[in-house]
């Protein structure tokens, strides 16, 4: 990513009016998940230093950030990123076997790609959403209640349209 | 059926839209406020009417209020917490989806009694597709006149701002909020200075919860005396619970506080009892930070009286015997629960939530994951359940933040009250689950 798209543009100038003057840095939650959806879902120094001197701050301002908050990928990720509760209420309700299902269909363990590049499989933690555990969560979207069953249909749906998960999320 | 206030009409279609919210007599409270009612009116209502903070410190929302600094000549900021990130808890979502101008005329309402004229709503990046519906529901408001200039012709102004977060627990804490929204990481500050005085961008703020404001313009249309004339002992009003784990019936739900515990578990009204008629085993009753009992001291206290759903009852025996209330995140647990692999789950979120300013629980949470993992595997010895209480002994109260508090809770109320069953997984080497 070298710059912002146009279509993302009047949401980074509409959300850099939000804080008063002088507080611009305010906005550097919110235009990173922007830059990360432009940039296939990662966080690269190019696009660190780019959201940087946007906001007129120092490049390390923003890598400190972006390190701190789980949603930012520092490397690079697969098409569709698809993250697992692990948290006790989704444990409670199967979790675990949730997670092996993935790792088993796509034959990679949390936390790596397929070498298609298809999928990256990531666990996290509590979504808020435990009264429809267990839950996963992809993009944007919240999937309930997610048994075997729901997953296998999710996944092949996902794996037919090439399924892209690092979309402008204010879009 | 126990009185709404929070979730009436939380089923009606549309109720999102401004018109079908407008049409419920939505927006009265912010009329009959900026008409009637001086900023000092409305905090004194909410104050007599007791309601107290639902983030889960359950501190008395107008004697916070009270605490912003009037002398200073700074602007003054509202916000509102919706990180809802403690697990266990989903029932801001819940306010947020569904009925998102209850959440900005509570905003309003707020924003208007402490003389802010700019308020944030902190959302957690997760749930961006709620911040889209309340941004939507903001845009609705500004056309209408309920935001922006001059609203409702009272002269009183306010801007109003949805912000995401990006994935951190802490973020949860209001001062590591307050930081996140200036756009740096999520450190919790030192206090004193408290941020009535020294809040958003050094200037007064306030920070309350999406569900206690929402509770704020029910307050303003109906008066305090009826507010507080819901509940028991202190803990006035209603109170959503996000009931999960094993139960039948699992939601949020809003209760007058004082409900039984015993009938929030098994009547069908609520939770339904425990799944495939199941024994009850434990209850986490507040969210995951608070300590978790086993069933015979979540239904009655040890003095053989009925547990309240309240934040008085809950909490009664200390924490020998007793929990709290906290987030109202309802964690119930039938008897094929490991309460090991439970607590290595919380275990594991705290040491991956700590934002690692203070030694204690940023190494002490990482310890108490691995010993944990340790004793679940089978490979645990008995030295290791009196390390994992040692260990949670020296975090709590040694900390900038309650995260570490919230982090060694778990850890020693497990022990206190399942110690036979760590023990189990050392003999046999093994889980026994
Ligand atoms: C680690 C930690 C996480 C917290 N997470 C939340 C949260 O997700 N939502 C919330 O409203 N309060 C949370 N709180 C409590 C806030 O610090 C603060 O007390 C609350 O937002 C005040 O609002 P209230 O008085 O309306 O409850 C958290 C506190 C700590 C220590
Ligand atoms: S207690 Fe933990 S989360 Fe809180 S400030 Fe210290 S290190 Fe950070």
């Amino acid at each position: 990513m070298t710059e912002f798209s146009t279509e993302s543009l009047p949401i980074v100038n509409r959300i850099l009016k939000q804080y008063p003057e002088g507080k611009q840095k305010s906005a550097l939650l919110p235009l990173l998940h922007i830059a990360q959806a432009e940039n296939q879902g990662w966080l690269s120094a190019e696009t660190m230093d780019y959201v940087a001197s946007l906001l007129k701050i120092q490049p390390i301002e923003v890598y400190e950030v972006a390190s701190f908050y789980s949603m930012f990928n520092l490397q690079p990720v697969g098409n569709c990123v698809i993250e697992v509760c692990q948290t006790g209420p989704c444990w409670l309700n199967g979790a675990e076997e949730l997670l092996a299902y993935f790792t088993d269909r796509l034959g990679i363990k949390a936390g790596e790609t397929t070498p298609d590049g298809k999928f990256t499989l990531k666990t996290v933690e509590c979504l808020a959403a435990c009264g429809n555990a267990p839950v996963i969560q992809v993009g944007t979207e919240y999937f309930e209640n997610v048994s075997k069953m729901k997953a296998e249909e999710l996944l092949n749906k996902w794996q037919l349209e090439n399924k892209i998960s690092h979309t402008n999320p204010y879009l | 059926m126990a009185k709404k206030i929070l979730l009436d009409n939380i089923d009606v279609p549309g109720l999102a839209s401004f018109e079908v919210y407008k049409q419920l007599g939505g927006y009265s409270a912010v009329e009959k406020a900026l008409k009637n009612l001086s900023p000092d009116q409305v905090t004194g209502e909410v104050t007599k009417s007791g309601l107290r903070g639902r983030g889960g410190a359950g501190f008395p929302t107008g004697m916070k209020w009270g605490f912003i600094d009037k002398k200073s000549n700074n602007p003054r900021y509202f916000v509102c917490n919706f990180d809802e990130s403690e697990p266990g808890t989903f029932k801001d979502r819940h306010i947020g989806q569904l009925n998102p101008h209850l959440l900005i005329e509570g905003m309003i309402l707020g924003a208007y009694a402490l003389g802010a004229r700019t308020s944030f709503i902190y959302i957690r990046g997760e749930l961006f597709y709620v911040l889209k519906i309340i941004e939507k529901a903001i845009a609705e408001a500004y056309k209408n006149g309920i935001l922006g200039e001059n609203i409702l012709g009272s002269g009183y102004s306010l801007d109003l701002y949805c912000q995401p977060g990006a994935g951190a627990y802490i973020c949860g804490e209001e001062t590591a909020l307050l930081e996140s929204l200036e756009g740096k990481r999520g450190n919790p500050r030192i206090k004193p200075p408290f941020p009535a005085v020294v809040g958003l961008y050094g200037c007064p703020t306030v920070v309350n919860n999406v569900e206690t404001i929402a509770a704020i313009p029910w307050i303003i249309n109906n008066g305090y005396e009826a507010y507080s004339s819901i509940g028991i002992g202190n803990s006035k009003g209603t109170k959503l619970i996000s009931a999960c784990g094993h139960i039948n019936k699992p939601g949020v739900y809003e209760i007058e506080l004082g409900l039984p515990v015993q009938e929030f578990i098994y009547s069908d009204e609520y939770c339904g009892g425990i799944r495939n008629g199941n024994e009850l085993k434990a209850v986490v009753a507040g969210g995951s930070s608070v300590p978790i009992l086993p069933a015979e001291l979540i239904l009655r206290t040890t003095t053989g009286e009925p547990r309240l759903m309240s934040y008085e009852s809950l909490s009664e025996g200390g924490f020998q015997s007793g929990s709290m209330l906290g987030s109202g995140g309802f964690i119930v647990m039938d008897h094929t629960t490991c309460i090991v692999k439970n607590l290595l789950t919380f275990a594991r979120f705290y040491h991956h939530e700590s934002c690692g300013q203070c030694s204690p629980c940023r190494e002490g949470t990482g310890w108490m994951e691995k010993i944990l993992h340790r004793i679940e595997s089978g490979r645990g010895s008995m030295k290791d359940i009196d390390l994992l209480v040692n260990i949670s002994k020296h975090i709590e109260g040694n900390t900038i933040c309650p995260l570490g508090d919230a982090a060694a809770w778990p850890v020693a109320s497990a022990i206190r009250h399942f110690r036979a069953e760590f023990e189990e997984h050392v003999k046999l080497q093994k889980c026994p689950f």
